[in-house]
């Protein structure tokens, strides 16, 4: 809800925004929707992986890549849809240069899936977004726009992308505030990861979202004059040009000007969302069902094996996480969140193995504390991902264990884990190498415990002139002194009872 | 049924086909004619027949998703009229 800046003429309303996602995810097939060139093209040279079918060859005959349907239904399942018994292509005709054939293999009236829907939680509270449908579809060309160095502007087309297996999930306009986009599409994006039917990388354009967004006051059921938002190539994109296109309609409202439906482009650099030029005519797709390819009947049975085959969903394994594991919620949701870290997790915990010492609940809150803090720390500083990062769940694992058996202090680790992180050495290793095992020998201790007090008068006749503060001084000093490898709660005691002896 | 002038325009630019106006009612009329000769099938009582989207009676013919070499670069740039680093090149599309 936003508050609109209330001007002279117009009282001030309380607006709500009513949204709508399109998300389109390409598919992880080895080879593309409707011929046997492989999908695998990202770093690729320019028109590598194209054949005559994805080229748009006059005379060639499509065939649908069975996975790629499966795929689909999976999500389907996943996202809680109806499965389509009967279901076909058609082909949307529409002049672009990156359409190699004219028109696009997509679905019109009988998507693979419809009526499905996903929850998020807003503060705290489950919410449920209705999806209109799941369907199925082929890439495009990309187009690279060029200026060349005579002042002549040209576009360069790549086929490689071309017929890639492209899902479209289509959702309804129950998203209220930008925020709830947001939160929609990690749902979204988790998953379809924890399928493994896409990266869901929007950086690199496997996972794209277009937006629709009206406003209207709140309490009203209206759906008012929408406009399509797209360019958003990232959640903070699409976060950030929904809250502007929210704001820039309600300012429109105030100051008496109508909201056109139209497209806006978001452009990052400026923050603004501007108008695309509109086009000059209305679409006109002329849909009809592709004749080169014959329709599917989804046997039930197969519906079936795909649904015994589903892997635990985000929503599950959070719920588990948190009964399990005993974590608290809103750090099972960021492990939950990234599969590749919610499985580090699970993996890194299943090793501390039946360690007597160690209480279960106890070891899963200790990786969860280090995996949030120190780990996620280091890797987004590199920008990095889990499984890039050279830390492996044995290596923390190892790691925690020479926590539990006092080898290490917990001020100790960081030190470690942040060499282990650098060079991907075991923790074992970089302890033996540094001689960082613990000081936990008292006559040693006792000596740079005699030797802080002997440095530090000051201090010394502060804590005994009752100022405790002075002790956590003095405990610096210690571990200063020690670089950090005496026991602290050694420290503590030895110097409380050295400190006590001079009173 | 005979078709409007503005259709017919409309139908060209969809086509990407350019028309005089001559050509306009030229295909106005011939166009209409095919409508025409289509609408006597209006007259044959479907209701009890299922809209037929294919007339083979083929369903859920699919290939496993198995990759298989794509053609060589040079024969894929072998019919472009201009070529730009590997890339066809094509008028600015946007701007």
């Amino acid at each position: 809800m936003v508050t609109s800046q209330s001007t002279e003429s117009r009282p001030s309303l309380d607006y709500e925004a009513v949204i709508g996602l399109e998300v389109h995810a390409q598919l992880e097939t080895e080879s593309k929707m409707f011929c046997s060139c492989s999908s695998g093209y990202v770093n690729s040279p320019p028109n590598t992986h194209v054949c005559p079918v994805c080229l748009g060859m006059p005379g060639v005959l499509p065939v649908i890549n069975r996975k790629a349907i499966e795929y689909t239904i999976m999500t389907g399942l996943a996202l809680n849809c109806t499965i389509a018994e009967q279901t076909k292509f058609d082909r949307k005709n529409y002049p672009y240069p990156d359409l190699m054939k004219g028109y696009q293999i997509s679905q019109f009236d009988q998507p693979l899936c419809s009526q499905g829907w996903l929850t998020i939680q807003v503060d705290g509270v489950d919410r449920k977004i209705r999806l209109n449908r799941v369907h199925l579809e082929e890439d495009t060309a990309r187009l690279v726009h060029k200026d060349g160095p005579d002042g002549e502007r040209y576009s360069q087309v790549d086929v490689n992308r071309s017929g890639t297996a492209l899902m479209e999930v289509v959702g309804e306009p129950d998203l209220r505030s930008a925020e709830e986009a947001r939160l929609y599409l990690v749902k979204l994006r988790t998953i379809l990861q924890y399928l493994g039917v896409s990266t869901g990388n929007m950086e690199e354009g496997s996972f794209r979202c277009d937006a629709n967004i009206s406003i209207r006051p709140v309490g009203s059921q209206d759906l008012n004059t929408k406009v399509e938002v797209k360019n958003m190539n990232s959640f903070r994109a699409v976060y950030r040009a929904l809250n502007y296109e929210l704001e820039r309609q309600i300012r429109a409202l105030n100051e008496g000007e109508r909201i056109v439906q139209e497209t806006r482009g978001w452009v990052e650099a400026k923050g603004i969302t501007v108008s695309q030029r509109s086009k000059e005519y209305a679409n006109d797709y002329r849909f009809f069902p592709e004749p080169d390819l014959p329709p599917m009947v989804i046997d039930r049975a197969w519906v079936k094996e795909i649904r015994d085959r589903l892997p635990e969903l985000p929503d599950a394994r959070l719920a588990r996480f948190i009964s399990q594991y005993g974590l608290a919620p809103n750090d099972a949701v960021v492990l939950v969140n990234s599969k590749p870290m919610a499985d580090f997790f699970e993996e890194c915990v299943a090793l501390t193995g039946d360690s007597p010492k160690v209480e279960p609940g106890q070891r899963a809150r200790a990786v969860g504390t280090w995996m949030l803090g120190d780990f996620s720390k280091l890797l987004n500083a590199q920008g990095m991902e889990i499984r890039e990062s050279k830390v492996s769940a044995e290596a923390l694992s190892e790691m925690l264990g020479l926590i539990d058996n006092k080898t290490l202090s917990g001020k100790m680790a960081k030190g470690v884990f942040e060499e282990m992180f650098d060079t991907g050495k075991s923790p074992g290793r970089i302890v033996k190498e540094k001689g960082l095992l613990q000081m936990t020998d008292s006559t040693e201790i006792s000596g740079a415990v005699a030797q802080a007090l002997e440095s530090n008068p000051d201090a010394v006749s502060d804590f005994l002139s009752g100022k405790e503060q002075a002790l956590t001084f003095l405990v610096g000093q210690v571990m200063k002194a020690t670089r950090g490898r005496a026991n602290p709660a050694m420290v503590n005691s030895l110097l409380r009872k050295q400190l006590e002896s001079r009173k | 049924m005979a078709l409007s002038k503005e259709e017919v325009q409309h139908i060209a630019l969809l086509a990407r086909v350019g028309m005089t106006e001559d050509d306009l009612e030229l295909f106005r009329e011939q166009l209409s004619n095919i409508l025409e000769q289509f609408q006597v099938l209006d007259g044959v009582d479907t209701s009890d027949v299922p809209p037929t989207s294919h007339t083979v009676d083929l369903t859920s013919v699919f290939r496993e998703d198995k990759a298989a070499p794509s053609l060589s670069k040079e024969d894929v740039l072998a019919n472009a009229p201009r070529e730009d680093e590997g890339f066809f090149r094509v008028k600015p599309v946007l701007g």
